[in-house]
Formats: C-alpha cells, sequence, structure tokens
C-alpha cells in the first residue's frame, strides 16, 4: 500500500422511521458534521465515495448522482458502491482505495438512506432480489432468507431462541445511550419470546426497524493526518468477498463468504488471533441471530458458540469483547447503507474514547466493523486501530 | 480539545406517524407500474419444459462431478461448460424451514406460508431449491424430514415452479 489510510472525522444524522430531510439534506448533514469534525472544509477533499442500498426504495434511478451535492461529490471524482446490505462498510473500503493507492490524500465517505418513501412497507423493495423466474412467483419476502438460515443455525449447533433473543436485548439496552437512536429500550428475553412471530423463528422484536438517516466519515493519508490530529483512527486492514446467489446451494449455518472477507482484512492488518487481538466489534446485526452468525463468521467465536458468549455477558460493554457497543441495527436503527457506516463511526469514537456513555470498559486499541448483505452472500469487514 | 467534542447535537427532524394521519408534512405520491418479461435462459428454460412434464432436471459438471439444481450451463466453481442434463427425484429432505406470517409487502396474512429450502434426492448433497410445504400441520415440521412434490395436474402445469403446488412429508397421505 502507498499510503497508511486514518479516519480523522465523523459524523451522523438522527436515524427514524421517517424523517423530514431528503435524501440530499440528510447526507449533507451527516457530511457537514464529518468536516467539522476533522477541521475541514470541502475545498480540502480530493475524492468521495457515496453508499447507498437499492435505489427501490426512494423510487429514484441514479442515486449517487442524485445525492451529489448533498455528499459535496461535485466536481470531484466521485463513485458510488453498492452491494445491499454490505454497503455501508464497503463505502469506506471504496474510499480506501482512493487514499491507499496513493491517488489521493482526502477522501470523503458518505452513506444514506431513506426507507420511509416505499408503501405500503420498505420491505417491498426486496421482493426483486429473488430470482425472478424460480423463486418470486412464491410469495417471497425478505424475511424468508432470515427465517430460513436462523433455523438452520439453530437446528445445526442446538441453539434455543432465548440465547438468540439476549442479543436483541443487550442491543436495544445499548441503543438507550446512543443520542441518534431509533428503538433503544430496556426489554427481557421473555418480551422477545412474547413478541409477534411474523416468519417463524423470527420474531418482531429480532429484527430491525425500517429507518432514514445518514453517517460520513474523513479518510486521510498518513502524512495529511498527522497534521489533523494526534489521534487519528487507522484503517489498517479492509476485507470484502461475494458468494453465489444461489444462496439454496449453500451451508446456510455458516457465512464463509463472511470469514473469506474477515482473512482478508485480518491478514491486511497483521491479525494472526482475531479472537484476542480484536478488542471491539461492532458486527452485523440485521436481526439477532446475525449478530452471533457473523461472530462466528469472523472468527470471534468457534462455531455455534458465539450464542454462549453472549449468555455469558462477554459482549457486553462492560464485557471481555463487546460486540456492538453502539446498539447496532437492532437499537440504533437499520437505514441500509448508514446503518452500516454508524459501526464506522462508533468504532472511530470508542478507539478514541470519545463514545461517552457508551465508552466500553476495556481500554479498546483495535476495533472491527462488519457488514452483510444481498441474497445471503456479502461480507465486508474494515479493522481499525488507535 | 478533541475533534469529536464538537459535536453538540445530532441533526434531523423526525415525521412521527401522527404528523403523518393529521397531514402535517407534504409529500408527492408517485406509482410505478412498469412490466418486465424476463427470459428464463437457456438451463432454466429447459428446466421449466421438464416441470410442465411433471419432472425435475438438473446439470452435470463433469469435471467437479456436481449434480446441479437449479441447472445451469456452465459450472461457477470449474469455470467450464456443465455436461449433461440429468433427472433427479421429485422427493427430498427439508434443510431448514420458517412459517411466514407476512406476503411479500410484508402485510400479515390469515393463513401463514410455510416455506422450506428442499434438498433434492439425485442432486449434490446440499442442492436444495425454495418451494412451499403443504399438507402438514406447522408444529409438525422438522428439519431433515422427508418430503415429496406434490404437481398440479399435466393440464394445469404451464412450465413455471408453481408446477409443483408445494412438498409435502412423505407418508403424509
Amino acid at each position: 500500500m502507498k499510503n497508511r489510510v486514518a479516519i480523522v472525522g465523523a459524523g451522523m444524522t438522527l436515524f427514524r422511521r421517517r424523517m423530514l430531510e431528503s435524501p440530499k439534506e440528510l447526507s449533507f448533514e451527516a457530511t457537514r458534521m464529518a468536516l467539522d469534525s476533522a477541521g475541514l472544509e470541502l475545498k480540502d477533499i480530493e475524492s468521495v465515495v457515496s453508499g447507498s442500498a437499492p435505489d427501490a426504495f426512494d423510487g429514484m434511478h441514479m442515486k449517487g448522482e442524485y445525492l451529489l451535492d448533498g455528499t459535496g461529490g461535485i466536481g470531484k471524482p466521485n463513485q458510488r458502491v453498492y452491494v445491499g446490505g454490505g454497503t455501508g462498510v464497503f463505502t469506506p473500503i471504496g474510499g480506501w482505495w482512493n487514499v491507499a493507492s496513493g491517488m489521493y490524500d482526502t477522501c470523503l465517505c458518505v452513506a444514506e438512506e431513506k426507507m420511509s418513501p416505499l408503501h405500503p412497507h420498505p420491505q417491498y423493495a426486496f421482493w426483486s432480489i429473488f430470482d425472478q423466474i424460480l423463486e418470486r412467483p412464491l410469495g417471497t419476502t425478505l424475511l424468508w432468507i432470515f427465517s430460513l438460515e436462523m433455523r438452520r443455525y439453530m437446528h445445526k449447533y442446538g441453539i434455543k431462541e432465548e440465547e438468540i433473543a439476549s442479543v436483541a436485548v443487550k442491543n436495544k439496552g445499548n441503543a438507550v445511550d446512543h443520542p441518534c437512536a431509533q428503538l433503544g429500550a430496556k426489554i427481557t428475553v421473555e418480551d422477545v419470546m412474547n413478541s409477534e412471530p411474523i416468519c417463524w423463528p423470527v420474531k418482531r422484536l429480532d429484527v430491525s426497524p425500517p429507518s432514514d438517516g445518514a453517517a460520513a466519515i474523513v479518510l486521510a493519508s498518513e502524512k495529511v493526518a498527522k497534521k489533523l490530529t494526534d489521534q487519528p483512527v487507522w484503517l489498517d486492514g479492509v476485507g470484502w468477498t461475494l458468494d453465489s446467489t444461489h444462496w439454496t446451494n449453500r451451508d446456510l449455518a455458516y457465512p464463509e463468504y463472511v470469514e473469506k472477507a474477515a482473512w482478508m482484512a485480518y491478514k491486511m492488518a497483521g491479525i494472526k488471533k482475531p479472537r484476542k487481538e480484536i478488542d471491539i466489534a461492532e458486527v452485523y446485526d440485521p436481526f439477532d441471530y446475525k449478530e452471533l452468525h457473523h461472530m462466528e463468521g469472523l472468527q470471534l467465536a468457534g462455531k455455534g458458540e458465539a450464542p454462549q458468549m453472549a449468555v455469558d455477558g462477554v459482549t457486553q460493554r462492560d464485557g471481555d469483547l463487546p460486540v456492538c457497543p453502539s446498539g447496532g441495527l437492532l437499537g440504533v436503527g437499520n437505514p441500509i447503507a448508514a446503518a452500516g457506516m454508524m459501526k464506522i463511526c462508533e468504532v472511530f469514537w470508542q478507539l478514541r474514547g470519545e463514545a461517552g456513555k457508551r465508552q466500553v470498559k476495556k481500554d479498546a486499541r483495535t476495533g472491527l466493523a462488519q457488514a452483510w448483505g444481498d441474497l445471503m452472500q456479502v461480507g465486508t469487514v474494515a479493522v481499525m486501530r488507535s | 480539545m478533541k475533534m469529536s467534542q464538537k459535536i453538540t447535537s445530532y441533526p434531523g427532524h423526525e415525521i412521527t406517524p401522527e404528523d403523518v394521519k393529521g397531514g402535517k408534512y407534504l409529500d408527492v405520491v408517485y406509482k410505478f407500474e412498469p412490466k418486465y418479461s424476463w427470459a428464463a435462459g437457456v438451463a432454466i428454460s429447459r428446466f421449466l419444459a421438464e416441470l410442465k412434464e411433471g419432472r425435475i432436471i438438473a446439470r452435470k459438471c463433469m469435471n467437479c462431478k456436481r449434480i446441479l439444481v437449479p441447472p445451469r450451463m456452465y459450472c461457477e466453481q470449474c469455470f467450464r461448460p456443465t455436461d449433461e442434463w440429468v433427472h433427479i427425484k421429485d422427493t427430498g429432505t427439508i434443510n431448514t424451514y420458517s412459517i411466514s406470517h407476512v406476503g411479500t409487502d410484508a402485510r400479515r396474512l390469515k393463513t401463514p406460508i410455510l416455506v422450506a429450502v428442499v434438498d433434492l434426492d439425485g442432486a449434490t448433497p446440499g442442492m436444495g431449491i425454495l418451494h412451499n410445504l403443504g399438507e402438514v400441520e406447522p408444529s409438525k415440521i422438522k428439519v431433515d424430514m422427508k418430503v415429496k412434490a406434490v404437481w398440479k395436474s399435466p393440464s394445469e402445469r404451464q412450465g413455471s415452479i408453481t408446477d409443483i403446488r408445494y412438498f409435502k412429508p412423505i407418508g403424509a397421505e
């Protein structure tokens, strides 16, 4: 790599079910905050990467181009990247290419999502991710891939619904301390178990909400970062892989593509024993079981062993391996691309000791953010160090 | 001063459900009603034609020896053309299942849809397809249960995945 890459600023808007701000306005607010936090102006930015998930949410084509004036991209080298739910962590990976390659010394990375425009429900947009010939005629809903994967995961390792529910309890509880959170709440495992079965084994409180919101970071080369701050957070490892859309042909109990993406990032960051070397992890949690499933793919837990770690409190903020100290998608909210970027922001704040009430107890030096998406086929991973 | 401590508040204005009901915000409504006609492709056209005849067909790759369903004309692992058509059985095993109380647009259903990944007999182990289950109590469904396709009558079949109505547990008749 030509340049070591640092994160030097972060910003985000409130996450809510429906926001008044337009997609451009949300992008502007998050981007302006990231620039302010870095002490930079738009003229200091050399390139821009934006991320936003399905155009079908907004009913607008060319969302990257539409967002341009809110993301600060006018007249600059600009890319929009997209890998479904994996987009939020793929956006800073795109920025990393720009800076690590030596092409640019600064790059703005902006992720925005408004899911609220689509009626009767944003879920409807996901109908079109399924195979149009063989799957859509069966009355598909996005929830199926989750409920089918969750059931297989439970079957393979003998996992109980209650163990999985403990993740929703933790994350919604953590989100109470997040100033942008949509669904922070003190709930119990019983609350989750008694919530409406929407697609069994998935129940209402196992699921993150649809949301509107935006989040942004500023990347800088080592040379520029050291002039801006004595506390850069280094983006030392990035990894991403995709599996086939033939999702019914693979082992649903274990996300191999996440493992591949993780090892790519770990290798780059010089990490050999992830469970020992990663201090905090913002693992992708659109559903509570996904946090556990992904911890295993990320090598932060053995196969089938993540549920016990959650039950034992290992993944709590004061635990040995805090997972989703932000409150995650389950608690802060899930504006798809922005949710993944929120995780990058959280690790940035945690590693700088600036997470306020959310600050983890341990001295965190190395953190991980991960996102996942499309037809259960995308892994995007970022390793960060203070 | 640490940079992030410059943040004193987080921007954004929420529109609440009450605002929506009370008409307190202005919006513009648009309905998009396109129509598409998808060519099924070389492999899936044959698969659908076989379904119309009440049979399930797969493709075999002579290099990795996998029998692939849904069939494809190329092996994505060996990255070479697949070699031959192979009829497989209309029986299989439930790999995983779910009881769906919501439809495509997330509206609640009166009768839940039973959905499963069924690993088909005669294909390489783990080669499943998505389909519905029927003639079974939701509480009686199990992973690893043996199932068999229930076909529409020949005159009803159209060359569609729905030519199989659903899969039912073997021994349920």
